[in-house]
C-alpha cells in the first residue's frame, strides 16, 4: 500500500434506528407501561431504519475529503458517527489524531451572553482547552470582524455579526482532524470566501485533514480533492472530485428528470398553505407556442397555471420563477414583486405569464423552481418544478459568443473608445 | 485491509459500538474540565442577568423562604424545633433541603436544557448535570454565610459535630445527584419524569425534617420515617451545626450508604443510557 499515513480508517460502518410503529410509539410512560400491562408478552412492532449499510473507506493524512449526496443519504450520521455524538451499530472506525466537528456554527452560543463570554464558552464546547483559547483570542477576535462589540451580549448582534464570531471560533479549532457539516450556507459570501480560505489554508500549510459535507457543489469542487458519493446510506462511488462530482449531477439529472416528467398538479414534494395551487409550467416561444428548447436570445415566455382551492378575493398575490444550474447554484429569481405588478386572483384557476424579451442564459440545463405567495405567505413552492434546456444562440446578434468557459450569462452591452 | 491495519501506527481513537455497563472515564472527564467550568460559570452569570436586584436574590430567596415557614409551621402549626428559635431551624433545614432539591432539579434538567449541545457536540455527557453543581454550591455558601451571622444573633453555638459538616453535605449532594442522574436519563425519552419530579420533591419535603423536629414523629413510627434516608441527613446537617436532633449510629450508617449507593447507580446508569441521548433527544 502506499507509504502516505493513514487520518481515518472506516471498516463495515452501519448504523440503524429504530422505528417504533404508529400506534405503538409511546412518549410517555404511562403509555409504555399500560400497553406493557395490557400485552405482556408482545414483542414491539418495530421497523430498523438502516441510515448506513457497510461503509468502507480510508482517508490519508492532509486530504481534504467531500461527502456529498442528497438529503437523507446518510451524510450527517456519518459525521455524527465519527465526531462520536452518536455510537455505531456496527463496524469499526479508527482515528488517527484528535477530531474536531463541527456540525453547526454557533452551538451553544447563549444570547444573554457577550461576545467575549461567547467565545470561551464556544471554544469550550467545541473541544478547546481554556489556555488555548487565551492563545487564539485575538486572532479570533480579528477573524471575525466585531472586536467593536465584544462586550454587547450576542442577542443584539445582527445575525452577520453573529455567524462571524461562531465562524471565528470554530476556524481556530486545532485539531487534526476536523470534520465539518454544512455550515457554510449562512453568513455573506465574502465571509463565506473568507471561511472556506481558512480551511484550504489548514489542510495545505498544516498537513490538517478535513472532511467536509455541503451542498454547495462549488465549494466542495474548490475545496475537495476527492469525494465520497453517498445513496441510500452506502457509499456509491468514491475517488476524485471531477468524477465523483459528475457521477452525483448525473445522478441528481435522473433523479430530476424523474421528477419533472410528474405533471406539476400531482406532485407530492411541495410546500405551503396549499390556498393557491401551481398547476403546470410551460415554457413557450415568443408566440406562446411551447418549445422543448429555447436558445439565447430568444423571446421566451414562463406560463405557470394556478388554481384557487377557495373563492374570494385573492389580493396581494406574487408568483416566481427561479432559475438554478444543476449543481445548486441559484442565477435568477424572476416575480411580479420584483417588476411591481400587484396581481388579483378572481378566477378560480388561470394562467400567469411572464415574458423575457431577450434570454441572457447561455447554452446549458437548468433547473426552475416556482412559487406563488399571498400577502407575502407561501401557498405553494415546489422544487425543481421542470428543466430548461437552452441552445446557444446569437443573443449579440454578431454571430459571436463568448468562450462557454467565460459563458452562464449575457448582458447587452455598448463600448466605445476615446 | 486487516493485514494493513496491523503494521500502520496505532490510532489515537478506536470507535465501536458498546453495549451493557461501562466504566465511568475519569482521565476523559478530567480532560474537559474547562467545558465544566465554563458551563458552570455560563449558568452563574446568565442567573441574574437583566434582574434589577442582581445578586440580593440569593441573600433574600433563602429569608424569605425561612420567614413564611416560620409563619405557617412555627406560629400558625406550632411544630417543634428543638428548642431552637423556630426561624433558625427553619433556615438550617431549608439551606440543606435547597440543597438537595437544587442539585437534583437541576441535574435531572441539564440534558434537555442542553439538548443542541447534546445533538450537536461529543463531549462526556456527565460533564452536563456535573457541571449545574458549582452554582448550586454557590448558593448554599452564601446561605452558610448568612447562617453564621443568624447564629450570632440567636445566640446558637455549635457543638464539634461542626467538623463533621462536609461529610453530610457530600452525602446530601451524592443522593440527589445520583438520583439526578437517573431522572435526567430518563426524561431524555420519557418527558413525564419532569411532571412526576417536583410532585415527589414536594411529597418529599414534608416526609422529611425540613419544617419539623424529628421529635413530632411518633416514635413508634420513626423506624418507617428513617428509612427516607433524607431524613438521617437533614438530621445529621442539623446537628453539625446546631448541635440538636436524633440520630443513631445505624441510622447514619444507612442513610449514607444509600447516598453512596445512589451515587454510584447512579453514574453507571446514565454511562449505560447515554449512548441513546443523541438519537432521542
Amino acid at each position: 500500500m502506499s507509504s502516505k499515513d493513514l487520518a481515518v480508517s472506516v471498516r463495515g460502518l452501519s448504523k440503524s434506528y429504530t422505528i417504533a410503529h404508529n400506534d405503538e410509539k409511546h412518549t410517555t410512560l404511562a403509555e409504555a407501561l399500560v400497553h406493557r400491562a395490557k400485552n405482556p408478552f408482545a414483542r414491539r412492532q418495530t421497523e430498523t431504519f438502516w441510515a448506513l449499510k457497510d461503509l468502507d473507506f480510508e482517508i490519508e493524512k492532509g486530504d481534504v475529503v467531500g461527502i456529498i449526496g442528497r438529503n437523507g443519504a446518510g451524510k450527517s450520521t456519518l459525521l455524527k458517527i465519527l465526531s462520536r455524538i452518536t455510537e455505531p451499530t456496527r463496524g469499526v472506525i479508527d482515528l488517527y489524531g484528535r477530531v474536531g466537528s463541527l456540525l453547526e456554527v454557533g452551538t451553544g452560543f447563549h444570547p444573554e451572553l457577550t461576545g467575549r463570554e461567547n467565545i470561551y464558552l464556544n471554544g469550550a464546547i467545541l473541544g478547546m482547552r481554556r489556555s488555548e483559547i487565551q492563545r487564539q483570542f485575538d486572532a479570533i477576535v480579528d477573524f471575525s470582524e466585531v472586536s467593536q462589540f465584544l462586550d454587547t451580549p450576542v442577542k443584539r448582534y445582527s445575525s452577520g455579526m453573529y455567524v462571524r464570531l461562531a465562524f471565528a471560533v470554530a476556524a481556530h479549532l486545532n485539531p487534526e482532524i476536523l470534520i465539518v457539516d454544512e455550515v457554510l450556507a449562512v453568513g455573506d459570501v465574502s465571509f463565506q470566501k473568507k471561511c472556506l480560505g481558512k480551511m484550504g489554508d489548514v489542510s495545505r500549510q498544516e498537513g490538517k485533514t478535513v472532511l467536509f459535507v455541503s451542498h454547495n457543489m462549488a465549494a466542495v469542487e474548490k475545496l475537495c480533492r476527492s469525494c465520497i458519493l453517498l445513496a441510500g446510506g452506502q457509499i456509491v462511488v468514491a475517488g476524485e472530485t471531477a468524477a465523483v462530482m459528475s457521477e452525483y449531477l448525473d445522478s441528481r439529472a435522473a433523479e430530476v428528470d424523474a421528477q419533472v416528467s410528474t405533471a406539476l398538479a400531482d406532485r407530492k414534494d411541495r410546500q405551503g398553505e396549499g390556498q393557491i395551487r401551481l398547476t403546470a409550467l410551460t415554457i413557450c416561444d415568443a408566440n406562446g407556442v411551447p418549445v422543448e428548447a429555447v436558445a439565447s436570445g430568444e423571446s421566451i415566455q414562463f406560463r405557470l397555471g394556478y388554481q384557487c382551492c377557495e373563492p374570494g378575493p385573492n389580493t396581494n398575490v406574487t408568483a416566481a420563477i427561479a432559475i438554478s444550474t444543476h449543481s445548486g447554484n441559484f442565477i435568477t429569481m424572476l416575480s411580479n414583486e420584483l417588476s411591481d405588478d400587484q396581481f388579483e386572483l378572481t378566477r378560480p384557476s388561470g394562467v400567469f405569464t411572464c415574458r423575457l424579451p431577450k434570454l441572457t442564459l447561455s447554452a446549458g440545463h437548468y433547473l426552475i423552481n416556482v412559487a406563488v405567495n399571498r400577502n407575502s405567505i407561501m401557498q405553494d413552492w415546489i422544487q425543481e418544478a421542470a428543466t430548461l434546456t437552452v441552445e446557444s444562440g446569437d443573443y449579440f446578434g454578431t454571430g459571436r459568443t463568448p468562450p462557454p468557459s467565460h459563458g452562464g450569462v449575457y448582458f447587452h452591452q455598448q463600448w466605445s473608445v476615446d | 485491509m486487516e493485514v494493513r491495519a496491523q503494521h500502520g501506527p496505532k490510532p489515537y481513537l478506536t470507535i465501536r459500538p458498546t453495549s451493557g455497563w461501562q466504566a465511568i472515564e475519569l482521565a476523559e472527564l478530567w480532560q474537559y474540565r474547562d467545558l465544566l467550568f465554563t458551563l458552570a460559570s455560563r449558568d452563574i452569570s446568565i442567573r441574574y442577568k437583566q434582574t434589577v436586584l442582581g445578586v440580593v436574590w440569593v441573600i433574600l430567596q433563602p429569608l424569605i423562604s425561612a420567614g413564611i415557614f416560620s409563619f405557617v409551621f412555627g406560629k400558625v402549626a406550632k411544630l417543634p424545633s428543638d428548642g431552637v428559635p423556630y426561624f433558625l431551624f427553619a433556615f438550617v433545614g431549608l439551606q440543606a433541603w435547597s440543597l438537595f432539591n437544587n442539585t437534583l432539579s437541576k441535574s435531572n434538567g441539564s440534558l434537555l436544557g442542553n439538548a443542541h449541545l447534546v445533538s450537536k457536540v461529543y463531549f462526556p455527557r456527565l460533564i452536563l448535570p456535573l457541571s449545574t453543581l458549582p452554582s448550586t454550591l454557590l448558593d448554599f455558601a452564601v446561605a452558610m454565610g448568612m447562617l453564621i451571622i443568624l447564629m450570632v444573633i440567636y445566640h446558637v453555638a455549635p457543638g464539634w459535630g461542626l467538623f463533621t459538616l462536609p461529610l453530610w453535605l457530600l452525602l446530601i449532594t451524592m443522593l440527589a445527584m445520583g438520583v439526578g442522574l437517573i431522572t435526567a436519563s430518563l426524561a431524555v425519552s420519557f418527558r413525564d419524569v419532569n411532571y412526576i419530579l417536583p410532585v415527589a420533591m414536594q411529597f418529599l419535603m414534608y416526609g422529611s425534617p425540613v419544617a419539623y423536629a424529628v421529635s413530632a414523629v411518633d416514635p413508634k413510627l420513626r423506624f418507617v420515617y428513617f428509612l427516607n434516608p433524607l431524613s438521617g441527613l437533614l438530621e445529621g446537617f442539623r446537628w453539625s451545626v446546631m448541635n440538636r436532633g436524633h440520630l443513631n449510629s445505624g441510622v447514619i450508617a444507612y442513610s449514607a450508604c444509600f447516598a453512596v449507593a445512589a451515587f454510584v447507580t447512579g453514574l453507571f446508569a446514565f454511562r449505560r443510557m447515554e449512548k441513546r441521548f443523541a438519537d432521542v433527544i
